[in-house]
């Protein structure tokens, strides 16, 4: 069978098909101007679409470069699971830099609140200088913060991964130029112009897989400051905060420390499209306690090299 | 139903109340959550915004950098997305004070349409000059001006009509040929998405309604197709295929980014430098195998003949006209650096780079009035009349004729850094 895409009566291109054409367009500038690129993969739905957008990108060859996954050691067994499932399906080679590892070599020091997130970024930078990327694919999006909004689709990080947003290079057209200095990186975001409405809309387009915590399922949780937090060995109910079985679903797919579910009967990808219709609250305000402690917090987390 | 995206950029500063109609367009458009308008509702009321009657100061919506919040000013392009029933928008959200020509470039250079801001109090300034004549050099498709704060001059249609009459006059000057012209209060939200009840005078649309009725961009002209990246799988075929099928596959992967390709078209190929010719074998897209693919989707080609082709390389339905080493372009400097005649630098066209320089600095472009003065170096933000010289023969267009193929940009070959942007104007045949 063949299908005419743009057939003259649907001329006018989707949102989703344009959206597509620009994140491959990226993909493969990228893949044929670096030498040694990485994709970082964390299992969640973001960079579900980025592989899947590689995948396409470079048919009927296969992936040509490696996942990359900074394991926080506080993830959702179903996501390590997704994840080993998703690179033995692709036939990838998978890098892991282990939070936990640099924790018990005594190189990192647990934070007072528990949480890792932001212990993830000195083995990130690790991470890339070890394996010589010189550039690492990530699944960030514009509208999810506004730090991001400012990002470029490359973004150069010097020899200590620091993003200097004030100087930042321009963009013009379509024509990207990733030239940087030696011992610095780029990080590439293919699907900054993508909104998390977007991102779900592809997922049911093209049937893709995710993690099954994206989707309604019964869950011991607590309340805490709003967002409704998993009970698991790191993230426990102090006294007072009360334990009960809810349907939830998570958003984001996250720390295990850090991240909040949302109260859903969500257990399909249209479902999930018909409640983001509904929503009144940001992916990242529902769901991320990290987000939540300054207006700048994404800001100061990327200037130090976070993803 | 199919939606569709329009990309827009806006230009103006924080005095036009450029943030505020951002923020108002988003917050009318109910692109603003719950928990988002709640930091903008605790910070307008520390700060008592609205004095008496406590408001919400929309142009919070458009913060983003700490020291943009400290010191209330943009300091970068921002991007925003928001969406209606059939249309999905993109917008780049230029700021208007600092480095303003290189921010407009860059929000410009894919816009499908620009909104510029004119404060009803003032008029048209030099600055809304500047404006136009940036969005006018890169042929941004259509313009919107939104004047501005029209509830402080008393909603007088007089006062709106003499600033149309200035801008439809200075953007016919320019060669600006789609324009609209429009009454707005950001701050109270008329015109904006709702239809105000102030302006019975003014029968045009809001600008959301404007914005929706916009056809975007599409490439015209010849099917273009600059090679990204060779796709020859041979022993790394992707799970699940069979080998024999790809065992030859050799694909040609890249961005239609004009006109149509189809099978069975003859094409002619720039390799190197070296006219070639061949024909279409098969096209695929992300959706599968195509008879016909249009401009902006990404394939992969294969020809029916063994051609050595690689990155950097350009097929073209039909014939090619001359691959130059000349053009003549409209540069604007986009980095702190000097630029002088005869330096040594790189161009990026398409996805060719290649060793060039600027053979002759002709004159510099003044762009409130496109007047013209003579100079001998260029710095950030100056626009300029320069001839460019390749290393390597280029497949060009003119820059009227395609945004992709007109269109280049110069790199500072030990920096790395991108130095200027290029607006072709004419090619030289002689090599």
């Amino acid at each position: 069978m063949t299908i005419t895409a743009n057939a003259p009566t649907q001329a006018r291109r989707s949102v989703l098909d344009a959206l597509e054409a620009e994140s491959i367009h990226i993909i493969r500038e990228v893949l044929a101007e670096f030498e040694n690129p990485g994709l970082l993969f964390s299992g969640g739905k973001d960079s579900v679409v980025v592989l899947h957008l590689l995948a396409k990108a470079v048919f009927p060859a296969r992936v040509p470069i490696p996942v990359v996954h900074i394991d926080t050691g506080h993830n959702f067994g179903e996501v390590l699971k997704f994840r080993d499932q998703v690179v033995a399906r692709y036939g990838l080679n998978l890098v892991v830099g282990s939070v936990q590892d640099y924790i018990d070599r005594g190189e990192l020091t647990e934070l007072a609140d528990g949480t890792r997130n932001r212990l993830q970024t000195r083995v990130l930078l690790d991470t890339i200088e070890a394996n010589r990327f010189d550039v690492v694919f990530g699944g960030a999006r514009r509208d999810e913060d506004k730090a991001r909004a400012k990002e470029r689709i490359l973004s150069l990080r010097d020899e200590f991964g620091v993003w200097d947003p004030r100087n930042q290079r321009p963009e013009i057209w379509s024509l990207y130029n990733g030239r940087h200095a030696p011992g610095g990186h780029v990080r590439a975001f293919p699907i900054s112009n993508w909104t998390e409405r977007d991102i779900w809309a592809y997922i049911e387009q093209e049937q893709i897989e995710l993690p099954p915590i994206y989707f309604a399922h019964k869950r011991q949780v607590f309340e805490r400051d709003g967002m409704w937090r998993a009970v698991t060995s790191v993230s426990q109910p102090a006294k007072g905060e009360i334990v009960s079985i809810r349907q939830v679903r998570y958003r984001t797919v996250g720390d295990a420390s850090c991240t909040g579910a949302v109260l859903s009967a969500a257990d399909t990808v249209p479902k999930v499209l018909d409640e983001l219709a509904l929503a009144t609250l940001t992916e990242r305000g529902a769901t991320r306690a990290d987000d939540r402690i300054s207006a700048a917090g994404m800001e100061d987390r990327k200037t130090e090299g976070y993803f | 139903m199919t939606t569709t995206l329009l990309r827009i950029a806006t230009a103006g500063s924080v005095d036009d109340g450029k943030s505020t109609l951002v923020g108002r367009l988003l917050h009318d458009a109910k692109a603003i959550l719950a928990d988002s308008l709640d930091d903008i509702a605790r910070t307008s009321a520390e700060r008592g915004f609205g004095g008496e009657t406590p408001a919400l100061d929309l142009a919070l919506v458009t913060d983003g950098l700490r020291a943009e919040r400290e010191q209330g000013i943009t300091i970068d392009v921002a991007y925003r997305y928001f969406s209606t029933q059939n249309r999905s928008f993109i917008l780049a959200d230029c700021p208007g004070h600092v480095q303003y020509t290189r921010n407009t470039v860059t929000g410009a250079s894919t816009a499908d349409a620009a909104i510029v801001l004119v404060d009803a109090r003032h008029g048209v300034l030099e600055q809304t000059r500047r404006h136009l004549g940036v969005l006018a050099l890169l042929r941004v498709p259509q313009l919107v001006v939104a004047v501005n704060k029209m509830d402080l001059v008393g909603w007088d249609e007089q006062r709106f009509s003499d600033i149309e009459t200035d801008i439809l006059q200075i953007a016919a000057g320019l060669g600006i040929t789609q324009s609209a012209v429009i009454p707005v209060s950001a701050l109270n939200g008329d015109n904006i998405v709702d239809a105000s009840s102030l302006s019975d005078w003014y029968a045009g649309p809001t600008l959301l309604g404007l914005l929706e009725s916009l056809e975007p961009g599409s490439g015209q002209g010849a099917g273009r197709l600059d090679v990204q990246y060779v796709i020859r799988p041979q022993g790394a075929l992707a799970a699940g295929l069979d080998a024999e099928e790809y065992r030859d596959f050799r694909g040609y992967a890249g961005t239609l980014v004009d006109g149509r390709l189809s099978v069975g078209d003859s094409v002619a190929i720039l390799s190197n430098g070296q006219p070639a010719s061949s024909r279409i074998k098969a096209i695929r897209t992300p959706a599968g195998m195509v008879e016909t693919a249009l401009a902006g989707a990404a394939v992969v080609v294969q020809l029916s003949e063994e051609i050595d082709i690689a990155r950097g390389d350009t097929i073209i339905a039909g014939e090619l006209d001359a691959a130059v080493r000349e053009i003549e372009a409209n540069i604007c400097v986009l980095a702190p650096a000097k630029l002088t005649a005869g330096q040594q630098l790189l161009i990026k066209h398409g996805t060719k780079v290649a060793k060039a320089k600027i053979q002759s600095l002709d004159h510099v472009i003044n762009v409130a009035d496109f007047s013209r003065s003579a100079a001998t170096e260029l710095n950030l933000n100056d626009l300029a009349r320069v001839t460019v010289r390749s290393s390597a023969a280029l497949a060009v267009s003119e820059y009227q004729d395609s945004r992709t193929a007109g269109s280049f940009l110069l790199i500072d070959p030990s920096s790395g850094q991108t130095l200027a942007a290029g607006i072709i104007e004419a090619q030289n045949a002689a090599a």
